[in-house]
């Protein structure tokens, strides 16, 4: 059938009803900007494709951010400069959706530059149609990365010079240098056959996708007559006379015919096999009565000492123990950059309710593994709650004294062991034998799922073991307070 | 109220929806865009069609930015029996 009427795309809203404006038909841009007319293509493309359904376009920031106004497909706005990470998670997430990061210059070649390389270098399967107004539109007129040597910005008021300010990126020719890119082309909407053309290669790009091809980019030089201070009709000759001089229209790659589609194989799991995933088939069997007293119940631990101390696993240690006991259990951990030596602490909970934050401001169990810690931390133990530190690391005593003190010298009875490094699991073990929050035979079993070398599950066992008697001992004594 | 098949090309430009850019009257190869004379009530001079000299090229349509603005009909082209149309 022989096309006989141009009217709005089905892929634009009837009545724009995201638009706060009252006027439901017209977009927010100004008149003769760009983006309306890449807008066209687009729609029309995924309409002529039968895509509207499958779409799902990212709005940049820029002027484009309320591109959601107006696609009646699937819409998600992202962060400045994010939009190509938020289309590679997208079309991870969604294989047969298709994709399109549509970014201006400010997003794509300024803050979004990591994204936008990576992107493209991975050869995710997305379009990303690339405006390029040679200036920050939305913010009023400021230099962007595609300023032209020379133009007069708000930011660039005597010209953009190039040992201040560096010369124009031009992003296609940046990205054609990399393996993964399908498709590369730059095209302008300054006069009737360009505009086809940059019609087409829309098209083109988002074909690519739905193919299956790899990356597509298309940058449009697109005018800003606002933000250039000029008549519509004379940026589109500002377009042709100085914008084309530095960025020269064309094709810069097509492999389209010589890429293989990608073939997209999503398995979806089933519940046993989820299951047996995540070992929940053995644990089943594993589970303890909960034996929780109402003194120490659904307890709030922090445990703090030196990086390296073994301070992180020990949380692990009690979080996964709380797991297979049933429990809902939280763990974040909490650290320097140094991997051994700095400070290092972690937040657990371990409670028969759900866990609305796991952060552990103040702790109903506090585990102090060195001075610092039991100094920084002591005074947000809460009234009743209890500390229990390292006695052979730390010379001082607490100052509380409404809490319950328990000192062990752990670093000691690991040395006798024969490794210092397993006085964290002497603490586990001594924090469960006094407070009886989890069962023993819990915490042994979960040893072998947090301990990645077989032949050190046997050391750490003893350690528990150790820790746990030496614990549930004090606990029998009851613990003098201060 | 019956079908209707249009017997010449025809560009339909909506005068509150247009922001008087004039690129459509840029783009036209036969120069039968205008602006009119009176504002609409955004304040812009819209573009109008002049009624006769249309090749319903659809240049005009690719001009325009704004998705609703500009609407072009070729010659032979069916209304549906519900679509109301402003014939000149």
């Amino acid at each position: 059938m022989i096309k006989t009427e141009w009217t709005k795309s089905k892929a634009f809203y009837d009545e724009y009803f995201r638009n706060p404006n009252p006027d439901k038909k017209s977009t927010h841009y100004c008149p003769g900007c760009g983006h309306g007319n890449v807008h066209k293509f687009m729609a029309e493309a995924l309409e002529d494709f039968g895509v509207i359904d499958q779409s799902i376009i990212i709005s940049p920031v820029g002027c484009s951010v309320f591109a959601y106004y107006y696609f009646d497909t699937g819409n998600i706005q992202a962060a400045h400069g994010r939009a190509a990470a938020v289309a590679t998670g997208i079309k991870r997430a969604h294989p047969h959706s298709i994709v399109i990061s549509y970014q201006g210059d400010g997003d794509l070649a300024a803050i979004g530059t990591a994204e936008l390389i990576h992107t493209a270098n991975r050869g995710e399967n997305i379009t990303v149609i690339f405006i390029n107004n040679a200036i920050y539109g939305m913010t009023g007129g400021q230099m962007a990365p595609t300023t032209l040597l020379g133009q007069k910005t708000t930011t660039s008021p005597r010209g953009r010079d190039a040992a201040n300010e560096g010369s124009p990126i031009r992003v296609c020719e940046l990205l054609n240098t990399l393996d993964a890119p399908v498709y590369l082309e730059r095209v302008s909407i300054h006069d009737v056959k360009s505009r086809a053309k940059a019609r087409m290669a829309v098209r083109k790009a988002i074909k690519n996708q739905i193919d299956g091809k790899g990356y597509s980019m298309v940058e449009v030089l697109s005018p800003c007559p606002s933000g250039w201070k000029m008549d519509p009709v004379d940026s589109l000759k500002w377009i042709e006379e100085e914008m084309m001089k530095v960025f020269p229209l064309g094709v810069l790659r097509d492999r389209s015919n010589e890429i293989q589609p990608r073939k997209i194989e999503k398995h979806y799991p089933t519940r046993e096999e989820i299951k047996e995933q995540l070992g929940l088939n053995e644990l089943k069997d594993k589970l303890y009565p909960q034996t929780q007293q109402q003194q120490y119940k659904n307890p709030a631990i922090k445990a703090a000492g030196f990086g390296g101390q073994g301070i992180l696993l020990l949380g692990i240690g009690l979080a996964q123990a709380g797991m297979m006991e049933g429990y809902n259990v939280s763990w974040i951990p909490s650290y320097g950059p140094e991997m051994r030596g700095g400070t290092a602490n972690c937040h657990v909970h371990i409670s028969d309710k759900i866990v609305g934050s796991p952060v552990v401001s103040y702790p109903s169990i506090l585990v102090a593994m060195n001075r610092p810690s039991l100094e920084k931390f002591e005074k947000d133990v809460i009234p009743g709650g209890v500390i229990i530190y390292d006695s052979s690391l730390i010379d001082v005593k607490p100052s509380r004294n409404d809490v319950e003190i328990m000192e062990i010298p752990a670093t000691k009875m690991a040395d006798e062991l024969g490794n210092t490094r397993i006085a964290n699991m002497v603490i586990l073990g001594a924090l469960v034998g006094y407070t009886a929050i989890l069962n023993k035979n819990t915490l042994i079993d979960t040893l072998p799922y947090i301990i990645t070398r077989q032949r050190l599950i046997e050391i750490n066992k003893k350690a528990v073991e150790n820790g746990f008697d030496f614990g549930a001992n004090k606990a029998l004594k009851g613990c003098p307070q201060n | 109220m019956s079908k209707h098949i249009l017997e010449n090309h025809l560009t339909i430009i909506q005068p509150e929806i247009c922001k008087g850019c004039g690129l459509c009257i840029a783009a036209c190869p036969q120069n039968v865009l205008k602006f009119h004379e009176k504002f609409n009530t955004k304040g812009y001079h819209y573009a109008y069609y002049v009624g006769e000299g249309c090749t319903g090229c659809n240049v005009c349509f690719y001009a325009c930015p704004e998705p609703e603005a500009v609407a072009v009909y070729k010659k032979g082209h069916v209304f549906p029996e519900n679509q109301e149309v402003i014939l000149k």
